[in-house]
């Protein structure tokens, strides 16, 4: 457990977010904006009491563009996660990390963009990128993410005779749970194996249309507290009992090609140890998985990393049903960020605190503990005694 | 006909590309406790120092993993084949293989090195290192 009085420890106070649209016909400031207000007054606060903030380093919205129309007067924290979407979690964890010790009181994270509309992550890299661990991959052909990902999903699926309908079975259960979702982009649209089998191929022999992420418009905001500050407010806090994150010397967000066990999520392995450490949980107490899938075979690979299942059977746990309705750790409750929306992981978060207040679209009887993995950066999340 | 998109070499990985023109598979080697790192980097993660040399790899190799590389809006003229290879001396790197059938490509294949010249996206050429099935011949064009 982590050495924090209970009463100055972390929780998530409020969650907001925009529609998830293909088009979201306003500035990405704007929905940063209305994503985060809507997270302040579902945390009964004030723009005027939120004295820090967190985004990605990605995030084009600036911070100070932001406070303006918000209204914050001042930020006396401020700080931004590294890399992609495997840092959604890590957000919560630099807010937690001010308000336990003090630098804040209430710390506003937010993301947002416009990645269908405007600049689609899925596209091929064409500029010269300045990040040098391009120039051994792009000029290859390595030029999107479906492709550099796929170099090390072909091996998974190698080690354990994993074919692409395999993949397509996560498929059909996420939107299955995006199909009762309104707010989901697939909602009511369910779709079958074979449905995911005919779409077209991104990357073969290895990943299809419906494996891949919604490129989305949209934002999310939450808002980080401390437990002793939310218990004056009207809101309805989750307890964060464990938050950590995971960079390993030889790993790459994309390029994690060298030096590793392709057949193994290092990072959430590592990242997840340290979870249920310091959550004193183990995997069965998990009642709630909302696990990141930029794309369908890092939902195996994170299955197995954070001890759900073993090495390997992560392909026999989904085809068994245990992820979804009524099965024993149902998994992305909202859709996922393939039927729900891809808002760099973000909106996972809220889904999970939706279980633990009781009001997700798609309810989980009783949940007590939710588990969010980005990858390489994670939670976990707890309802309130 | 492929077009290449360049890389954009910097004082970290020049020597790699400089040696690819000259029909050579270099890796970057610590010049003082021999450690190999690929992708190039300043420093050694083991020692610390700053000193390089490079390891001239016998392109030598067996398949670890693949893929068929083409996409939907921006179809390359020839999909590629693009693999990550166990060069012989125990490091990995990334390339395609060419001149062989979809259908033979394996993880575990042997394969070896020959050295192809391009023209890139930017109007220039570029040598890149390329693999073929082992005991094969040169590239055709």
């Amino acid at each position: 457990m982590r050495d924090v009085p209970s009463h100055r420890r972390a929780v998530i106070a409020g969650i907001g977010h925009t529609e998830f649209s293909q088009s979201s016909g306003r500035s990405p400031l704007q929905l940063a904006a209305e994503a985060s207000l809507a997270a302040i007054r579902d945390a009964c606060l004030s723009p005027a009491e939120i004295d820090g903030n967190v985004t990605f380093a990605m995030d084009n919205n600036d911070e100070l563009a932001l406070i303006r129309s918000l209204g914050i007067p001042e930020l006396r924290f401020s700080a931004r996660t590294r890399g992609g979407g495997g840092g959604a979690c890590a957000t919560i964890q630099l807010a937690a990390a001010a308000v336990e010790s003090g630098h804040a009181d209430a710390v506003l994270v937010y993301r947002a963009f416009n990645e269908r509309s405007g600049h689609r992550f899925g596209q091929p890299q064409v500029a010269p990128n300045p990040d040098p661990a391009w120039n051994q991959h792009k000029p290859y052909g390595l030029d999107t993410p479906a492709k550099i990902y796929a170099l090390a999903f072909q091996r998974y699926m190698h080690e354990h005779g994993l074919t692409n309908a395999d993949f397509g079975r996560y498929t059909v259960v996420a939107r299955d749970w995006a199909s009762t979702n309104p707010n989901a982009q697939f909602y009511e649209r369910p779709i079958t194996l074979e449905d995911h089998q005919a779409s077209r191929w991104i990357v073969e022999p290895i990943l299809r249309k419906l494996d891949c992420c919604l490129e989305t418009d949209g934002g999310v905001g939450l808002v980080v507290t401390r437990a002793d500050r939310a218990a004056d407010l009207a809101c309805e806090p989750v307890d964060i009992l464990s938050a950590t994150a995971s960079q390993i010397e030889h790993g790459h967000e994309m390029f994690a090609y060298y030096d590793q066990d392709l057949g193994e999520h290092q990072e959430a392995a590592a990242m997840g140890r340290r979870l249920y450490a310091e959550s004193d949980l183990t995997p069965a107490d998990i009642d709630v998985a909302m696990i990141y899938e930029n794309f369908t075979p890092v939902v195996f690979l994170q299955l197995e990393a954070l001890g759900f299942c073993g090495r390997g059977e992560a392909r026999d746990f989904i085809a068994d049903g245990h992820i979804g309705r009524g099965g024993s750790l149902p998994v992305n409750t909202n859709g996922g960020l393939l039927g729900e929306g891809y808002i760099h992981g973000m909106n996972n978060i809220v889904e999970g605190v939706r279980q633990l207040r009781g009001t997700s679209p798609n309810q989980i009887s009783g949940a007590q503990h939710v588990l969010v993995s980005a990858g390489r950066s994670g939670l976990v999340l707890g309802r309130r005694p | 006909m492929i077009q290449v998109r360049p890389p954009v070499p910097n004082q970290d990985d020049a020597f790699h590309w400089e040696g690819a023109r000259h029909g050579k598979l270099l890796l970057q080697r610590c010049a003082e406790c021999g450690t190999v790192r690929h992708p190039p980097a300043p420093m050694c993660g083991a020692c610390g120092s700053l000193e390089t040399d490079a390891l001239e790899c016998s392109g030598r190799g067996t398949v670890h993993s693949w893929i068929l590389s083409h996409h939907p809006t921006e179809p390359d003229a020839a999909p590629r084949v693009v693999i990550l290879v166990d060069l012989e001396e125990g490091h990995r790197f990334v390339s395609n293989l060419v001149d062989t059938p979809l259908d033979e490509v394996r993880n575990g294949m042997a394969v070896e090195v020959r050295f192809v010249e391009y023209p890139t996206t930017d109007g220039e050429r570029i040598v890149l290192p390329q693999f073929v099935p082992a005991g094969g011949g040169e590239v055709r064009r």
